[in-house]
């Protein structure tokens, strides 16, 4: 059975004030400690059973990829125990350990038989490795004149050349090209087809979103969040929009949870879809055009105020956002006590499906500058097709056809 | 998988051969494939150092073996020095380096780190098995050759592997820690060279030279050497022994050095 069970692991790393310290430390039998401890990681407990794919993310130096060693075994927990069980191939950092002055194609054999493979079973799976990495000539030149997306093409062919029942990968995808990253997210999703646990680090939400069913959120070497990746990563953009973490909540809207954060100088007091004739509404036929009501509250004086929203679709990608920045519709100089409102009016020009709206006060262009209010799930509407040819896909565009014989 | 037993470090080990197998070969390759004369090289710098040293000291210096006359008389007694003591340098400076120089795959992959000393041991013993057939083969042809008396040399041979390996082991887990290791390693091997009679006679120096001298390790197995090449005599086995015992000493200091250290030299690399 394939799992992995992290419980109460921690990481600390040494700091010597001096570098003699550790010298006494390691001849005088017997004397105490003379450095501190510093804590990377603190009490990490999750398990991940078979067959589940589970993201983490988390701001640089949140302690992911100290967790990822831990959990390969190249790093020793401090305290706590790290169970795993199947073969697992792991994608830490840039490469594999390549050694620059040998051929890619020595490296593969060399890092293929410190994965587990035979010389034989190398034998077999090297044009396989090759054709998947797609690196012509240069798999007979050594490595050091490899570009880094070369590394990572070759580096993943061989971790994945035989399909691991843990499969752990740090980042090292984004430094691909799109259409690699396409390739390599498709062979990662057939391995999870047939059954593969997927342990995946990523700034990527994208690919967070539609590959894993379950995300951590690391902040400060703690989980501070674990769950549905949607949620976890609509937490995690919040934690970086509002650095000072004066409000996040979690509110439930719509019997979905949504998150909520902000300074509070502005605040939206009244939010609603409506049609043409002002009623409200939750279902949207495709192509009506429809209202987004967004009224508005300053609480204190600010200086500058840019309303957004974006709409997303069932798995949280966006399908459309836009600000009052970008239309040239930003507000200065606002006093406190003061009640806007805003009409955004637009056709909804989407597929049949659930879509979501979030929405934003803030300053300047994007969200992460100084954020006043910013709710994620504020709506949420679905989209019915009732008077149009069936289509499929999130977008509505509808071709004019001209057959030519 | 670090703090293992030695017989799960030694399945480890077997479990790894493959590996351990190809490094020792992309070592070889990787030294001699890349450059123009290739495996010549391996013969050409020893060479080099032994013709400078028979020109300057048996010629120049008119240093004479005392008590030895045949006409390649120094020239022997210095390859069984130099040839062996290059073994024991190549041991010493390689696995002074070994963690530091594997930090990217140590860093990356979990597999066990003690294949990485045997590596540097093996290739080492590799070269030197290449070089020392060649004098061999010189010395067939000279007429010099020591006969059955060459296979005492087996067990010498083996006490200066334990002994270069346990002391490297010493150093390559200490380097990761304190990098002032490495660059002490290279000036000791420097005075050790000089402190052991290999370019130079023994037997020439003054008795308290000698006495001194004796407590150096490294001049009794090449003593050993030098007696089965140039005087072809039995190695004296009890003068050896003290060597022996240093040389477990060094190897089980550098095996408990090595296990307690080992997870915590990720960290630090």
């Amino acid at each position: 059975m394939t799992h992995i069970y992290v419980t109460d692991v921690s990481k600390a790393y040494k700091i010597y004030q001096k570098k003699t310290d550790r010298l006494i430390e390691w001849l005088v039998p017997m004397i105490k400690r003379r450095h501190k401890q510093k804590w990377i990681l603190k009490n990490i407990n999750f398990k991940i059973n078979e067959g589940e794919a589970v993201g983490i993310i988390g701001v640089n130096g949140a302690g992911k990829s100290t967790l990822l060693k831990l959990i390969t075994g190249t790093a020793r927990a401090t305290t706590g125990t790290i169970d795993i069980s199947g073969r697992v191939a792991a994608m830490l950092e840039l490469g594999m350990g390549f050694h620059s002055d040998f051929t890619g194609r020595q490296n593969v054999y060399m890092s293929g038989q410190l994965l587990g493979y035979t010389i034989e079973q190398l034998n077999v799976l090297m044009p396989e490795i090759e054709s998947f990495a797609e690196i012509g000539d240069y798999i007979d030149q050594p490595v050091r004149v490899y570009s880094s997306g070369m590394q990572v093409r070759l580096a993943f062919s061989v971790a994945t050349a035989i399909r691991p029942d843990i499969l752990i990968i740090d980042e090292a995808l984004s430094v691909g090209d799109a259409y690699f990253q396409h390739k390599s997210f498709e062979r990662i999703r057939e391995f999870r087809r047939k059954g593969t646990t997927l342990l995946l680090v990523s700034h990527d939400k994208q690919a967070i979103q539609s590959i894993c069913d379950r995300a951590i959120l690391l902040s400060k070497g703690e989980v501070a969040m674990e769950g549905e990746p949607e949620l976890v990563m609509d937490y995690y953009n919040a934690l970086l929009a509002d650095k000072e973490k004066k409000s996040i909540k979690i509110n439930n809207a719509d019997g979905k949870k949504a998150t909520l954060s902000g300074t509070g100088e502005a605040r939206i007091s009244r939010l609603g879809l409506y049609n043409v004739e002002s009623v409200s509404i939750e279902n949207v036929q495709v192509g009506q055009v429809i209202t987004l009501k967004v009224a508005i509250e300053i609480e204190q004086p600010i200086e500058e105020l840019v309303v957004g929203y974006a709409i997303k679709d069932r798995l949280g990608q966006p399908v459309f956002g836009t600000n009052t920045h970008h239309l040239k519709r930003v507000l200065n100089n606002l006093p406190a006590g003061k009640i806007l409102e805003y009409n955004f009016e637009f056709p909804a020009n989407l597929g049949v499906g659930s879509y979501s709206i979030a929405v934003a006060l803030h300053s300047s262009d994007t969200h992460v500058a100084r954020n006043y209010e910013w709710r994620d799930l504020a709506l949420v509407f679905t989209v019915i097709n009732p008077s149009k040819q069936p289509f499929i896909g999130v977008s509505w565009m509808p071709p004019t056809l001209e057959i030519k014989e | 998988m670090i703090m293992v037993d030695v017989p799960d470090m030694l399945k480890a080990i077997y479990h790894y051969r493959g590996f351990i197998i190809s490094s020792i070969k992309r070592d070889f390759q990787s030294r001699y494939q890349t450059s123009m004369l290739g495996a010549l090289w391996l013969v050409l710098q020893p060479l080099a150092m032994i013709l400078v040293y028979t020109l300057v000291f048996s010629q120049v210096m008119k240093a004479r073996m005392p008590d030895n006359t045949g006409s390649f008389a120094y020239s022997i007694y210095l390859c069984s020095g130099v040839l062996t003591w290059g073994l024991f340098t190549e041991i010493l400076d390689k696995s002074q380096g070994v963690f530091i120089n594997n930090a990217n795959l140590i860093k990356k992959i979990n597999f066990p780190k003690i294949c990485l000393p045997i590596i540097v041991i093996a290739s080492a013993v590799l070269n030197f098995l290449i070089i020392f057939s060649l004098f061999i083969i010189f010395l067939i042809f000279t007429g010099n050759f020591p006969g059955w008396l060459i296979l005492s040399m087996i067990p010498v041979v083996f006490i200066q592997i334990a002994f270069a390996a346990g002391l490297g082991m010493i150093f390559g887990v200490m380097n990761v820690f304190f990098r002032d290791v490495g660059q002490f390693v290279g000036v000791l091997l420097q005075f050790w060279f000089w402190f052991t009679p290999i370019v130079y006679v023994l037997n020439s120096l003054p008795q308290w030279a000698h006495k001194i001298l004796m407590y150096n390790p490294l001049a009794r197995i090449m003593q050993a050497y030098q007696g089965i090449f140039a005087y072809h005599k039995m190695p004296d086995w009890i003068s050896l022994m003290p060597v022996v015992g240093l040389a477990i000493v060094f190897c089980i200091y550098g095996f408990v050095l090595f296990r307690r250290h080992a997870a915590e030299m990720v960290d630090e690399l």
